[in-house]
């Protein structure tokens, strides 16, 4: 019989091997490339210099795009999301409260390709804007606008902001909400003092979830966005698949990671602050 | 505030609604509903590149769905009895792996399996009997399965994860004190209080990697899946087909998901 610490080896190695091999070796690889140099051929040619990211400058408007969308796109997912997760964990039927939930959730893990493209369809020129005019309200252009691109964003993650506020309303222990109403306190006031700071937590996880996702978003700016409102990861695309210049490219994703990293951790420090540590939530 | 509810519900089901009305739809535009019609399904599945396209996918999915569950069970399993910095590594990352943008894991995968291909093909000439019938690596099935691999298996070991740690450990014990062998304790014991959180993780994965393009669209190399596709054909213009194939797309997860979820919720209610 094996010994239970061989077992414990052997039954980790698959998955150690498959991490190492497939996300360690590749992210070392994206770093070591980005000193590199543009191949004649495009691709990559070892070599030690700080160019590229001297260079990071020349794509700024992806960055200021992302930078501008990302949190904006954010904010307004919080503000559909809240009054929604408060109604689910709050007021909505306890019968129902499940499949209600799952309706929220299930679109999170559908084809985010399809629901984009579902909003080309929307709002193209025989879409809303036919409607909008056929009501003599104008004919806007939507399709390749920031706004076009923001509502692919909410439409995208609203779920993913639903979720972690839920989480956090529907442990709040609702006789703080009785005791606060049988004192007098009007039910805003209860909101405010109450409900609201205790479902921070889960406003500061869903905020952060949502934006980490946004900053590598390359999809919903391509759909929606028609070359014009583009994303770093759109960058991204152009840099190793068009013009093939893996270093430069390196360089650009390496400055992504590194701006998530400093402005999740920035927000980390601010929320824990007011909000008492985040909920871990699952999103499964 | 119900109606509050109703709209965002509303917005949330819309479009994805009227993709599926109008994958029905008789005529050739794309945007005036002019009577039912299965036609476009048909089309739509006498397209080679459309059914290539979906068997790719399927295979994809199904292989690195299915190593994620085997690997990421038993990675859950035996995470439960490690401490300290191999612990710690683990979940650093799985964390990162669930965190990293996909477009990062993606070029990283690219240019990382292209540099390590690149280094190793001539070997592999220069070693093998008959040079010229030496294999070529190149990226393909097999890129598209590991890297779709690596996030399902960061989301089979944290779904897996959470029902071991919720396990009844006294029942393990019982079973091992009663004098049955480790394998018998897990197939009889272990194996039954977590099927769930497997089941829920082998679709989960199964999911994800059927609709994802931005991995998918860096490592497939020669290969086309069905998001590829229709990304592509997208690009061309719309079509009815198009809202065909997206409806089918969408059935497919929505089956899988409400399934997952429904696994889920029962067993956390249980």
């Amino acid at each position: 019989m094996m010994r239970p610490r061989y077992r414990t080896a052997l039954f980790l190695l698959p998955a150690g091997a498959w991490f190492f091999t497939m996300l360690v070796l590749p992210l070392v690889v994206v770093f070591v490339f980005s000193f590199g140099e543009r191949g004649p051929a495009g691709g990559y040619v070892p070599a030690f210099t700080f160019d590229n990211f001297l260079n990071l400058g020349s794509r700024w408007a992806a960055f200021k795009n992302t930078l501008v969308l990302a949190p904006v796109g954010t904010f307004v997912c919080l503000l559909i999301a809240y009054p929604l997760a408060y109604f689910l964990a709050i007021r909505a039927d306890a019968r129902w409260r499940t499949l209600l939930l799952i309706l929220v959730i299930v679109p999170f893990w559908t084809s985010i390709l399809i629901r984009s493209y579902a909003w080309i369809f929307l709002l193209g020129g025989q879409g809303l804007p036919a409607l909008l005019n056929a009501l003599g309200l104008g004919n806007p252009r939507l399709i390749n606008t920031p706004f076009a691109v923001l509502v692919g964003i909410v439409y995208g993650y609203l779920p993913l902001m639903v979720f972690p506020i839920y989480v956090s309303l529907e442990r709040l222990d609702k006789r703080l909400l009785e005791a606060s109403s049988d004192l007098g306190c009007p039910p805003a006031r209860t909101f405010l003092n109450v409900t609201l700071p205790m479902s921070m937590a889960g406003v500061a996880t869903g905020c952060m979830l949502v934006f980490i996702l946004l900053m590598g978003e390359f999809l919903i700016p391509a759909m929606l966005g028609g070359g014009k409102v583009f994303f770093v990861g759109n960058a991204l695309v152009d840099l190793f698949l068009q013009s093939r210049n893996w270093a430069f490219g390196s360089a650009v994703a390496m400055a992504l990671v590194l701006v998530m990293l400093i402005t999740v951790t920035a927000y980390m420090r601010v929320t824990r602050r007011w909000a008492g540590g985040r909920d871990d939530v699952s999103l499964m | 505030m119900r109606i509050y509810a109703l709209a965002v519900y509303l917005f949330l089901y819309i479009p994805i609604g009227i993709i599926a009305l109008f994958s029905f739809n008789a005529g050739k535009h794309a945007s005036q509903f002019t009577g039912f019609s299965v036609q476009w399904y048909g089309k739509a599945l006498d397209n080679p590149f459309v059914t290539e396209a979906f068997q790719t996918s399927l295979i994809v999915a199904l292989s690195s769905a299915l190593l994620a569950t085997v690997f990421g069970t038993m990675a859950a399993l035996a995470l439960q009895s490690v401490k300290g910095r191999l612990r710690m590594a683990f979940d650093a990352l799985i964390y990162i792996a669930v965190m990293v943008p996909g477009i990062v894991i993606g070029i990283a995968t690219l240019i990382a399996l292209v540099t390590v291909f690149d280094w190793l093909n001539p070997i592999l000439a220069a070693l093998w009997p008959m040079a010229d019938a030496a294999p070529q690596l190149a990226l393909g099935y097999g890129s598209l399965i590991a890297a779709h691999g690596l996030f399902s298996m960061a989301l089979v070991i944290i779904i897996v994860r959470a029902r071991v740690s919720g396990m009844d450990r006294s029942l393990i014990e019982a079973s091992a004190d009663l004098g049955a062998t480790p394998w018998g304790t897990f197939r009889q014991v272990t194996l039954p209080q977590i099927f769930p959180g497997i089941l829920a993780g082998f679709l989960l994965a199964f999911t994800f990697s059927f609709d994802d393009f931005i991995i998918a669209f860096f490592v497939a190399g020669s290969q086309t899946t069905l998001p590829i596709y229709v990304f592509s054909s997208i690009r061309r213009g719309v079509t009815p087909e198009i809202n065909a194939i997206g409806s089918m797309v969408l059935a497919v997860s929505l089956i899988l998901l409400i399934t997952a979820q429904s696994i889920l919720q029962r067993g956390r209610k249980a």
